[in-house]
């Protein structure tokens, strides 16, 4: 029964996204995070995600799944604070790569697509509640 | 009405089945509007409904003698009619899912799959009033 299986469909996207807003808020979390070395720095952390056929007979239903979490490659910024009891011999303490801005917008996406699937999700239980009424 | 219950669904019938199927469909393009590489699909729904009402109409079906033959009989079979949707902009991580598209196909094919409903829940109602006789 094709209705049925939104239910997972939307249920493996909404558990996605909701992964994606786990990672945003540790990053938003660790922006101001410092460390005494640029490979301890924190680094942001970025979800990804991808399309999963459940039953190869049945074409129709996609849902999506965590392949796993990467971590920005990109530097982590030196920043000058000698009283810091983490700063290294030149004075220096290496602050996360989080970029506020990016994590902002990647919240706002995470929660649109959110919405989107509960509408989907609301909308099949709808019409299968409406289906069992046949009849009457 | 028709005085034969095969035919007195017409095609609605089929027609909720595959509307139920194509939500399925449009559910999956939603659910993956952010997985990088995914193509958006859908299914062809006047071809679907023809290859259904002709498996209706013409039951001779093959016997299959091994499980891995092809059931060529297998209800209404999605295979043959998903297909890519054209996608109206390139995207950078090659996904073609437009969410206001996928969201607005989804509410309409919600809307059909009421009124497919809708139909087929007064051939019901008419036979029910017909075996009663009241």
């Amino acid at each position: 029964m094709g209705l049925f299986s939104n239910f997972d469909i939307s249920g493996s996207a909404m558990s996605a996204q909701s992964i994606r807003l786990n990672t945003t808020a540790s990053n938003l979390a660790n922006t101001e995070t410092v460390a005494s070395s640029p490979t301890e720095a924190y680094r942001s952390r970025h979800p990804v995600f991808q399309a999963m056929m459940d039953d190869s007979s049945r074409p129709e239903q996609v849902s999506v799944r965590m392949l796993g979490i990467i971590e920005s490659q990109s530097e982590a910024k030196p920043l000058y604070d000698p009283g810091n009891t983490l700063a290294n011999e030149d004075g220096y303490v290496f602050g996360s790569n989080v970029n506020a801005v990016e994590e902002m917008a990647n919240m706002i996406s995470a929660s649109r697509s959110y919405q989107n699937n509960v509408e989907v999700l609301s909308t099949s239980r709808d019409l299968l509640l409406r289906a069992l009424s046949l009849g009457t | 009405m028709p005085m034969n219950f095969e035919r007195a669904f017409s095609i609605h019938d089929n027609a909720l089945i595959i509307r139920g199927k194509r939500a399925s469909v449009l559910a999956s393009n939603i659910a993956n509007a952010d997985t990088p590489n995914y193509k958006a699909r859908d299914i062809d729904f006047q071809s679907m409904l023809k290859q259904a009402n002709n498996q209706q109409t013409n039951r001779l079906d093959m016997v299959r003698t091994n499980s891995d033959h092809i059931n060529l009989n297998s209800g209404i079979n999605s295979n043959s009619s998903l297909k890519y949707r054209n996608p109206l902009h390139a995207s950078l991580d090659g996904n073609t899912v437009d969410s206001h598209v996928e969201q607005a196909k989804f509410s309409q094919n919600a809307l059909q799959y009421q009124a497919s409903f809708t139909f087929l829940n007064s051939s019901v109602k008419g036979i029910i009033k017909a075996l009663k006789g009241e």
